[in-house]
């Protein structure tokens, strides 16, 4: 994860621009390309969860294995909120990551002293509890039915409605916190905390001879990841429409690792986009050819961790070091390429 | 009254009883040196010191303060920092990275989430100036694990004086080096001692007698023999106990 100083100082980046510019147009082209404007939304929605969930795994190397729970407690909290409170659409999402962030930071009450095979055991673990709990407390969360008829609420600027009925509205929703939640995090991934972060992951003893308090660290960035899953299952819930008990399952908890590893998240902060979008263009693409596309995708990514454990990001970079190399040797002087 | 002191401290892990009775007091601009053979308790002494393990028993104060059992964050904090042994650096950083993250400037800027660290020039001269005292300075953009490791070994000490601490704790900087490293590396203690009070754990006789003004002797958890390294020649303990090869 190494950026050329100019980039880590800006607030956009070439990377930003490209990703918005993408993202912004992709209800015009994605029928194009054969697929359908929900997945578009599904994409979106999963990539926000995988930005918030590479702060911890691939900044701060903290295997959370149940971290499906707390997207799901996002979009239980959303659907009740309206329910039960005020269907406001800021409201509701806010109280998705409010409450999702409350779960998440009193799990990570547990989980911040603990680190490698019993942090991720013990993110089972609560994973796990979360899981049951749902589905066995019927009266709030429905159970095996799930929470049904979540409104895809307008969004309200004062007097102004916006519909997020289609889903192409839904989608620009998304994408617009999407956007703002990319540069808020490439900001905090290159300030002093962010650091601190990547340090925990290298050398977890000697950040707290430096003189940080290592605990409260991976406390607070659990509790940052889950809020920001809480937002994506808030949305997840106005997407389907309903809050559904099997995205807490501890399958759809290993999915998103299976994405940001994928995708390499552990060298690139867009590894875990890039991540998401190969597995659902690969759900769809795949799995209209053999309902055993899992099995394929599982291959892929077994052949990934053996060969090339930097994920998609990580070939990336190789291919345009070779480019840059290339372009470089002519005027005989490779060492002065940077970046 | 000395700026850092240790008093009864004893250290066991389960059965086995590393720190019997140690009492140690390091006097302000002073390189205080200790020594001991293999397996004596030296490197767990400072861990103790320095707050990664608590002792059993005993107190250690700091400027007239009680810092027993603090962890090693807050004793950083005060102004008491180390180095390590076995090499504790952030391999995936540059050079010049390993310094920042360590500066108290940076650490009182961590709930600022939106400091751009590499746009801090202050910051960043403040650790050209840590890699120039270190002997590093042509190496700053290099990533951490390219280093030589001599040049590692001074890293380490880097990492350690970015905490800008006022004690510095040293655990046998020159361990592995050939002649050629340790002389360079006693060169860079010997311009250390000049702004910084050092406790330096040494197994190159020669270097510590070179370059201490007191040296403590620890053998079986306890601190067996104390004093300037002229005194510590004459001891019969130290003779005795055939520490190393003294000219």
């Amino acid at each position: 994860m190494d950026y050329p100083t100019k980039q880590t100082k800006a607030w956009v980046t070439p990377q930003i621009v490209v990703a918005i510019v993408l993202f912004g147009t992709m209800p015009l082209w994605i029928e194009a390309v054969g697929l359908y404007q929900y997945l578009g939304v599904e994409v979106i929605i999963w990539m926000i969860f995988a930005l918030g969930y590479n702060l911890l795994l691939g900044y701060t190397g903290l295997p959370s294995f149940g971290h499906g729970a707390f997207f799901g407690i996002g979009a239980y909290a959303y659907g009740l909120a309206q329910f039960e409170v005020w269907p406001n659409l800021w409201f509701c999402l806010a109280a998705a990551v409010v409450v999702t962030a409350a779960f998440g930071a009193a799990t990570a009450l547990f989980l911040s002293h603990r680190r490698g095979i019993y942090f991720a055991l013990m993110s089972i673990a609560f994973g796990q509890i979360f899981f049951f709990i749902a589905s066995k407390w019927t009266d709030v969360t429905g159970g095996e039915d799930g929470l049904l008829d979540i409104q895809r609420l307008p969004v309200e600027f004062g007097a102004m409605s916006l519909s997020t009925r289609s889903n192409v509205e839904l989608y620009y929703l998304c994408f617009a916190l999407f956007c703002v939640l990319v540069i808020l995090l490439w900001r905090l991934t290159n300030s002093p905390y962010g650091r601190v972060l990547r340090a925990i992951k290298q050398n977890e003893m000697r950040v707290s001879f430096i003189g940080y308090k290592v605990s409260v660290i991976k406390w607070s960035v659990f509790t940052l990841s889950t809020a920001i899953a809480g937002l994506a299952g808030g949305l997840f819930a106005m997407a389907q429409e309903g809050a559904y008990i099997n995205i807490m399952s501890l399958q759809w908890s290993g999915t998103i690792v299976l994405m940001v590893l994928i995708g390499g998240g552990f060298v690139s902060f867009w590894g875990p986009v890039l991540g998401v979008i190969l597995y659902f263009v690969a759900r769809d693409v795949l799995g209209a050819y053999t309902e055993a596309w899992l099995l394929w995708f599982g291959l892929m990514f077994m052949l990934l961790v053996m060969f090339k454990p930097e994920g998609l990001a990580g070939m990336w970079r190789d291919l345009l070091g070779t480019l840059v190399t290339r372009k470089a040797e002519p005027k005989g002087n490779p060492a002065k390429v940077e970046g | 009254m000395a700026l850092f002191e240790a008093r009864h401290l004893h250290k066991r892990f389960g059965q086995q009883v590393v720190l019997e009775e140690i009492n140690l007091s390091f006097e302000e601009g002073r390189l205080s040196g200790i020594m001991g053979p293999n397996g004596a308790g030296k490197t767990t002494c400072f861990n103790v010191l320095t707050g990664r393990y608590k002792p059993d028993r005993g107190q250690v104060l700091f400027d007239g303060e009680d810092i027993t059992g603090s962890p090693p964050e807050k004793i950083v904090r005060r102004g008491i920092s180390r180095s390590f042994q076995i090499m504790n650096l952030f391999d995936e950083y540059t050079v010049l990275d390993n310094i920042v993250i360590a500066l108290p400037g940076i650490r009182k800027k961590l709930t600022n989430p939106m400091h751009a660290i590499d746009a801090d020039s202050e910051m960043q001269d403040r650790a050209m100036d840590i890699l120039d005292r270190v002997g590093l300075p042509g190496r700053a953009r290099t990533n951490s694990k390219s280093l030589s490791y001599g040049e590692r070994r001074a890293l380490e000490i880097g990492v350690a004086l970015a905490t800008e601490p006022r004690l510095l704790f040293v655990d046998e900087p020159t361990a592995g080096l050939g002649a050629d490293g340790t002389s360079r590396l006693a060169d860079l203690i010997q311009s250390l001692k000049e702004h910084t009070t050092i406790v330096m754990i040494e197994h190159d006789m020669q270097f510590l007698f070179d370059v201490a003004d007191k040296i403590s002797v620890i053998h079986w958890g306890q601190v067996i023999a104390e004093g300037t390294p002229d005194e510590l020649r004459a001891n019969p303990w130290v003779r005795r106990s055939n520490l190393g090869e003294l000219n």
